[in-house]
C-alpha cells in the first residue's frame, strides 16, 4: 500500500495545484491576523476561508484528479493488486496532500497568532473538512463515467453545503419562528459538515455571545464536552460514510 | 489453468456473454477469434477481474478468482489500447510497475532492448504514437516471466518489423510450455503461432478445437480459409 501511495503523493505534488493552494492559504491566513490589531477578527475571516476555499478546492481537485487517474487505475487494476487498497492509496494520498496544504497554509499561522483552544480547534475542523470534501469526491467522481457530469455533481454538492443548506435553515428559522424550533435546528445542522464545523467554531469565539436564544441553545449543546465529541464524530461520519459508499461501488465496477 | 463456466455479463440490456464455458491448459497457444463486438474483450477483461461478470464462475489454477488478485502475478495482459497516465514517461511507467510488483524475480527486459525503447525512455506517454504505446504494453505484459500471457489485438499498430519481433518473443514464450491466449483479427499472421481457436460470436462460444483437427475438418491447409469454410457451413445450414 506504501508504495502506492508514495507513488500519488509524488504525483499530486508534482502538479503544484496543491502547492499553489497551501501559497493562497497561507497569504489568506497571514494577511488576515496581520491586517486585524485583534486576533480573534483573524479567526473570523479564516473560518471563512475554512468554510469556503478548503471544502472547494478539497472537493474539485480531488474529482479532477480522480478521472484523470483512470488510466492509472485500469493499469493497477491489471496488476496484483487488490481493489480497495488502489482505492484506498487513492483517498489516502488525496486527503492527506489537503491536509498537509492546510497545516502548512493554515495551520502554521493559527498556531502562531492564536495558539489556544480556539486555534487548536480551528485547525482540526480544517483538517476535518478537507478530508470530508475529498470523501465526498469520490462519491460524486464514482457514480458517473462521464467527467464533465462527475465535477458537475461535485461543484453542485459545494454549492449545497456551502450557499443553499444555510439558505435553506434561515427560512425554515423564519417560518417557523413562531414555534419552538431551536432544538430541532441542532439536530439539521448535523445534516452539513460545513454548518457542523462553523458552530462549534463560532460557539468558541467570543461572537457568540450575540447570537441570541438560539444561539444560547446551541451553546447548551454544542458548548459541553459531550456536545463536541458528539458534532466531531459527526462530522467523522461525514468523511467515513461517503467513503465507503464508493468503495463498495468501486468493488463492484466494470473496467 | 483457465477454466470459465456459465459465464454471462450484460452491460445495461445489451448481453455480452452468454453461457460462455471455456478450459484453457499449459502449454496451448489459443487464438480467440470472432466478429468485432462479439465479446472478446469483455472475456478476457473478466479473467483479469476487470469485468466482473453477472453470473459463472472463473477459477484460475483451481482456485475462483472471485475476490482475489494474487492469481494476476502470474498473468501478463497487453491491453488491445494501452491507457497510460499522460504526464508520466515511458521510464516513468516501467519503474512504477516495477515498484509496485515489488518482485524479486529476474525480469525478462528483452522486448525493451528489442524495441530499442531505451532511446526513448524519457518521452511522455501522451506524446506516443499508437505503435510506440502498443510496443510498451507489450513489454509491461512479457516483463515478470508470467506464467500465461493475454494478449488483445497485440500485433494492431504495430509496424511489420515490430511485428515480427512480438511474434518471435511469443513463439519463444510458448515453447516454455506457457499458456498464450491471443485475440486477433489478422487470421494470416496466427498461422505459425497458434494451437488451439475458439471462435465467438455474439456472446457464445462457437466453437473451441485444436487447430490440426480444424485444418482436417475443412480440408484446408490455412487457419483464414478453414474458417471462412466454417462460416459458410454455417450459414448455408441457416
Amino acid at each position: 500500500m506504501n508504495r502506492i501511495i508514495k507513488i500519488i503523493l509524488s504525483d499530486i505534488l508534482k502538479n503544484k495545484i496543491v502547492l499553489a493552494f497551501t501559497l493562497i492559504l497561507a497569504v489568506l491566513s497571514w494577511s488576515s491576523f496581520a491586517l486585524e490589531d485583534n486576533s480573534s477578527k483573524g479567526l473570523l475571516t479564516i473560518l471563512n476561508v475554512i468554510l469556503f476555499t478548503v471544502p472547494l478546492v478539497s472537493i474539485l481537485f480531488a474529482t479532477i484528479y480522480l478521472y484523470n487517474s483512470a488510466e492509472f487505475i485500469e493499469l493497477l487494476l491489471s496488476q496484483p493488486i487488490k481493489r480497495v487498497k488502489i482505492w484506498m492509496s487513492l483517498f489516502i494520498g488525496l486527503s492527506s496532500s489537503m491536509v498537509i496544504a492546510f497545516l502548512i497554509g493554515a495551520g502554521i499561522p493559527l498556531l502562531i497568532y492564536s495558539p489556544n483552544a480556539v486555534g487548536f480547534m480551528m485547525i482540526s475542523v480544517g483538517s476535518i473538512i478537507s478530508i470530508v470534501f475529498v470523501a465526498l469526491a469520490f462519491l460524486s467522481s464514482i457514480v458517473t463515467r462521464d467527467k464533465a457530469k462527475g465535477i458537475g455533481i461535485a461543484i453542485m454538492i459545494w454549492l449545497f453545503f456551502a450557499l443553499l443548506f444555510d439558505g435553506l435553515v434561515l427560512f425554515l428559522l423564519f417560518q417557523f419562528a413562531d414555534y419552538p424550533i431551536e432544538k430541532a435546528m441542532v439536530g439539521i445542522t448535523a445534516l452539513s459538515p460545513i454548518d457542523l464545523a462553523r458552530i462549534q467554531i463560532l460557539l468558541h469565539l467570543d461572537v457568540s455571545a450575540m447570537m441570541g436564544y438560539t444561539g444560547a441553545i446551541f451553546k447548551d449543546f454544542f458548548g459541553t464536552m459531550t456536545g463536541l465529541i458528539i458534532s466531531f464524530l459527526l462530522l467523522c461520519l461525514w468523511a467515513i460514510i461517503p467513503f465507503f459508499i464508493s468503495l463498495r461501488k468501486f468493488k463492484n465496477k466494470d473496467l | 489453468m483457465i477454466e470459465v463456466s456459465e459465464v454471462n455479463k450484460k452491460f445495461g440490456k445489451l448481453e455480452v456473454l452468454k453461457n460462455v464455458n471455456l478450459s484453457c491448459k499449459k502449454g496451448e497457444c489459443i487464438a480467440l477469434i470472432g466478429p468485432n463486438g462479439c465479446g472478446k474483450t469483455t472475456l478476457i477483461k473478466s479473467v483479469l477481474g476487470m469485468v466482473l461478470p453477472d453470473k459463472g464462475t472463473i477459477t484460475f489454477n483451481e482456485k475462483s478468482i472471485k475476490n482475489e488478485y494474487l492469481y494476476r502475478q502470474n498473468i501478463g495482459y497487453m491491453p488491445q489500447i494501452g491507457r497510460y497516465p499522460d504526464t508520466m514517461t515511458i521510464g516513468q511507467v516501467i519503474e512504477m510497475i516495477k515498484t509496485i510488483r515489488n518482485s524479486t524475480e529476474v525480469l525478462d527486459e528483452d522486448l525493451i532492448k528489442a524495441f530499442e525503447l531505451e532511446k526513448m525512455f524519457d518521452k511522455q506517454m501522451r506524446t506516443l504514437s499508437g505503435g510506440t504505446t502498443q510496443k510498451v504494453s507489450a513489454t509491461l505484459a512479457f516483463l515478470f516471466n508470467p506464467d500465461v500471457l493475454i494478449l488483445d489485438e497485440p500485433t494492431a499498430g504495430l509496424d511489420p518489423l515490430a511485428s515480427e519481433i512480438l511474434k518471435e518473443k511469443i513463439i519463444k514464450e510458448k515453447e516454455k510450455g506457457k499458456l498464450i491466449l491471443i485475440t486477433s483479427h489478422l487470421l494470416s499472421e496466427l498461422d505459425d503461432l497458434i494451437t488451439e481457436i475458439i471462435f465467438m460470436q455474439e456472446g457464445e462460444v462457437h466453437f473451441h478445437k485444436k487447430v490440426a483437427t480444424l485444418l482436417e475438418e475443412t480440408n484446408e491447409t490455412k487457419i483464414s480459409k478453414a474458417i471462412a469454410s466454417v462460416l459458410k457451413n454455417k450459414n448455408k445450414n441457416e
